[in-house]
């Protein structure tokens, strides 16, 4: 029998480990004591977010699924719904990028098909340390890699996604990925076992001894010196045998074979099982000896625990068994029928007649203790100081511009994004960098959707509650951009150790302000994922809610672009745009210490705002719509510019600060926009705007109070580019 | 016309190219299941994009042995109209139905983004409705899209009218032979090419310079 220590060092505390033999009534096995430490491990259980979470609004007018199901869905209209999450694969991806991004892709893909949609689209969001150290480039490159390998293998296209790069990210970067997939709303399924004598049936990739204790060990503790003995607990993807899996699932769905469908994600079969027979309240009976292996004499643990990749888990009725066999048989993947449901409601693990495991499913999956953070505002700031990367030189903003333009975090990610097929699955009607959000096209349809993914960590961490805010912000400004409306949210909360004070706070204040946004916007979160303890040496990652965002255009042919595209029209900012250089790219540029707070936001101000630009965007009015985001509005502009491949001459008032005035930030509240100056003059009937000048010419000529800047389109394009020398 | 698309297990264009065939006036088409050695009657057959069998060893190199392949190798022999898209000139060179060979990018990256092709012959059954020197807009995705000959064939294909199309315009994103981005069989009915004329098939997802390709075919059927 397992003592305590055992299960300490797989993760549990000494009381969870009592708590697991009073639920049990005896002493777990080993077998049992592996399958509980996983069901019971942060990632699985959620065990420090899970009474938080409960803060977030999940309803909404437009919410297909809610939390709870592999992905979460909303209605788009014309009976077409949009399922959809956001996942972390952190950890795995800092000890080892190319596979931990690959099958980071490879396992959010696995959740969108499981509720029977299918894929249509990936974004991605990646924080790296600054590009200047060489594990960042390498982390970089290889996480890239991954993403590409997987996605474009897989016919599934990466339609767009955000990075950035920051000192504390170094040794623990964030790899989230997010997917989509379109299903008709009467098509959609749950992964509930349920009917007493249907047969389980495992499909998909043979199980090995990959990725064995990567909940528990890798994903629910912070990294440390040792992390390069942990790669074998990274899971190894194979994007062909995926897509193999995807379209057998599919096929299956459409014939109406299933019951219930559900992936083998973290803990593999043991939490798939477990999850189908908690939500079905019945038990399950499962015949390891009978699950396809890659290498013989694996231990029942390691089968119930293994995270092989590419394996999907089904319920079928009797009479129809022979049928799902025969066409996994015709997508030449592994099909087999492991075990039944039971009434029993507990989940059993036999070896052919040998019962080797006997767990109750509500100790499982409900009864893992839920724990209140002890939460602290700390007393100082957390982190050092950015390096400094530019000197304070007020007299010449052009060269600030430029700075800002050639910075990691400003750049163009077009050397990135030509790694991915952006394109398959001919959907793609704005790519990357043609507008804010990615746009798709709905089959059959002149509706259209838009996408968008963002989070800044560094904003977060100068003030965790208005920087969750900005998050929410920055992703409804940019649908507002191409016109949508936004349907629905899901994030990834990607933070330090939740049992260190400090970073509860940080945990408790990004959910709040996550909430408040979105009752301000009255968009649901429709699910989402937590990755906690994003620790190194060097101390915790800034605190990252990273936000994707759903909305919907009713006419996809006018979606709204970001680059100005007619010489002759006029310029204006609209929005209640507020800059401050505090906590901006400028500041971190300049080596500044993080403020303590940000500027509160009047939300509704800005909602209201957002709305009158969607609505012009979609009455066709404007010829380009931006936000101003990182960088402030001189950066905004030259980003329209280079959209374009035409310049602009523009006058930016006269503020007494002028470096505030081109390069103050105020995330989600400030919009460069290009049309007849008639159609600017009747927004600004609906919200504060100010004409700047005119499209034309090439370079961007701006004068702001006495100063005056001239630098040509090509000048401008060399500085944006900068990334491409990490991809020679 | 009557359109056959094949679906290898890690096809990923192929119900792309099944639409842009659609798109053509009087035109239907199919999908053709790779271990099936019927064609099904069709007229004209597309080898689509992807990762036919995981192209995890050399890339077209499993496919080109697939039961539907032996159907379509025949068919071509007889004459049939065979394009081959990416994955699919890559299956068609490993069939040995068109010279050459695709090697990795220079770069070794995957590399998406739309290019120009300049047509270098115009007088084919798949670029029949345009001209010569025309410009098309049309997208390439790949990570082994070089083409490559010896020197003294690329001499003679380019003396038989078997260079198609180029990449224009200093825009070889893969550091193929002198910019080769398609070429055809000594009989003109076999053609392959990288860029994917059924990613250009609509102005609102970005061009629709790639549908002549089809509607050639289609007129060249008659």
């Amino acid at each position: 029998m397992p003592t305590v220590d055992q299960a300490v060092a797989l993760g549990l505390t000494a009381d969870e480990f009592g708590l697991i033999v009073e639920k049990i009534g005896r002493e777990p096995n080993g077998v049992e004591l592996a399958v509980f430490s996983l069901m019971w491990s942060e990632h699985c259980a959620y065990k420090h977010s899970k009474k938080l979470l409960r803060a977030l609004p999940t309803e909404g007018p437009r919410l297909a699924l809610g939390p709870g199901e592999n992905a979460g869905a909303v209605d788009v209209g014309d009976g077409w719904v949009i399922a959809f999450k956001v996942e972390s694969h952190n950890h795995p991806s800092a000890v080892e990028p190319f596979q931990g991004a690959a099958t980071g892709v490879g396992g959010i893909l696995r959740d969108i098909f499981a509720i029977g949609a299918r894929p249509i689209a990936v974004l991605d969001s990646l924080r790296f340390g600054e590009p200047s150290s060489p594990r960042s480039r390498y982390l970089l490159e290889h996480a890239v890699g991954g993403i590409g390998h997987y996605g474009n293998s897989i016919g599934v296209p990466t339609i767009g996604g955000e990075v950035y790069f920051e000192g504390p990210y170094e040794q623990n970067c964030l790899v989230n990925a997010m997917a989509l997939g379109l299903a008709r709303g009467e098509a959609l399924m749950r992964s509930a076992a349920t009917g007493i004598g249907n047969v389980l049936v495992l499909f998909g990739a043979s199980t090995g001894r990959d990725g064995i204790g990567g909940a528990s060990v890798l994903a629910s503790a912070e990294l440390g010196a040792a992390d390069a003995d942990k790669r074998p607990t990274v899971q190894v993807g194979d994007p062909f045998a995926e897509k193999k899996v995807m379209e057998c699932s599919l096929e299956l769905l459409e014939r109406g074979l299933l019951v219930a469908l559900q992936d083998l994600g973290a803990a593999g079969l043991s939490s798939s099982s477990a999850e189908m027979a908690s939500k079905g309240e019945v038990g399950l009976d499962i015949d390891v000896g009978l699950v396809a292996l890659r290498e013989a004499g694996m231990e029942p643990w390691e089968i119930m625990v293994s995270e092989s990749q590419e394996r999907m888990l089904c319920v079928v009725e009797p009479s129809q068994l022979d049928e799902v066999l025969a066409i996994c048989e015709k997508w030449e993947v592994n099909g087999d029928a492991i075990g039944s449901v039971t009434d029993t409601r507990a989940l059993r693990v036999f070896v052919g007649d040998e019962l080797v495991a006997d767990m109750p499913v509500p100790a499982l999956v409900d009864d893992c203790p839920l724990y209140d953070l002890v939460v602290q505002a700390p007393a100082a700031g957390l982190y050092p100081a950015p390096a400094r990367m530019l000197e304070h030189d007020v007299s010449d903003p052009g060269v600030t511009l430029l700075a800002l333009l050639a910075s990691p975090n400003i750049a163009s990610r077009l050397a990135l994004f030509q790694q991915y097929d952006w394109l398959v699955q001919s959907r793609t009607v704005r790519r990357p960098e043609q507008a804010d959000a990615a746009v798709l096209a709905l089959p059959q349809s002149p509706r259209g959707i838009a996408i968008s993914i963002d989070g800044s960590g560094r904003r977060v961490a100068c003030d965790p509650y208005t920087g969750a805010i900005e998050a929410v912000l920055e992703c409804t400004a940019n649908l507002a951009c191409a016109g949508a409306e936004p349907l629905g949210l899901t994030n990834c909360l990607n933070f330090g150790n939740p049992e260190k004070p400090h970073i509860a706070w940080q945990l408790t204040e990004a959910i709040r302000g996550l909430g408040d946004a979105c009752r301000a916007f009255d968009v649901p979160v429709v699910g989402g994922n937590v990755s906690l303890y994003n620790e190194s040496g060097d101390g915790p990652i800034y605190p990252t809610p990273v936000v994707g965002m759903v909305g919907e255009l009713p006419d996809v042919a006018r979606a709204g672009r970001s680059g100005f595209a007619r010489a002759g029209d006029s310029v204006a900012l609209a929005g209640p745009f507020r800059p401050a250089l505090p906590g901006s790219e400028l500041a971190k540029l300049r080596g500044d210490e993080l403020p303590v707070g940000l500027p509160e936001i009047d939300v509704s101000a800005v909602r209201a705002a957002q709305e009158a630009i969607r609505d012009a965007v979609r009455g066709g009015a404007l010829s380009s719509a931006h936000d101003v985001a990182e960088g402030g509005v001189l950066v905004a502009v030259a980003e329209s510019c280079l959209g374009g491949a035409v310049g602009a001459k523009l006058e930016l008032g006269s503020d007494e600060d002028v470096l505030r005035a081109l390069f103050g930030e105020s995330p989600g509240s400030g919009f460069v926009l290009s049309g007849s100056s008639e159609a600017l003059r009747a927004l600004g009937e609906r919200v504060a705007l100010a004409l700047l000048g005119t499209v034309g010419g090439a370079s961007l000529d701006v004068t702001c109070g006495g100063l005056r800047i001239d630098i040509g389109l090509d000048e401008l394009r060399a500085a944006h580019s900068s990334l491409g020398q990490l991809f020679p | 016309m009557r359109f056959g698309v094949v679906r290898f297990p890690g096809s990923c264009d192929e119900v792309d190219a099944l639409l842009a065939c659609e798109r053509v006036p009087g035109a239907s088409a199919q999908l053709l299941w790779h271990g099936d050695r019927d064609l099904h009657g069709v007229e004209a057959v597309v080898v689509p994009g992807g990762f036919s069998y995981g192209d995890y060893l050399r890339v077209g190199a499993i496919a080109r042995f697939s039961p539907v392949m032996e159907s379509v190798i025949r068919f071509s022999k007889e004459g049939g109209l065979v394009l081959g898209i990416c994955n699919g000139f890559q299956v068609l060179c490993e069939a040995g139905l068109l010279p050459g060979a695709l090697l990795p990018n220079v770069g070794l990256r995957f590399v998406c983004r739309q290019v120009n092709v300049e047509i270098a012959r115009a007088t084919m059954p798949f670029t029949a409705d345009m001209a010569d020197g025309e410009i098309l807009s049309i997208p390439v995705k790949h990570t082994s899209g070089r083409y490559y000959a010896p020197p003294e064939q690329l001499t003679s294909m380019q003396a038989g009218g078997q260079i198609v199309m180029k990449y224009a315009h200093d825009g070889n994103p893969n550091g193929s032979s002198n910019d080769i981005a398609g070429v055809c069989n000594e009989a003109g009915n076999v053609f392959g090419l990288m860029p994917h004329p059924e990613h250009a098939v609509d102005p609102l997802t970005g061009s629709e310079d790639g549908l002549k390709i089809f509607t050639s075919m289609a007129h060249a059927h008659g």
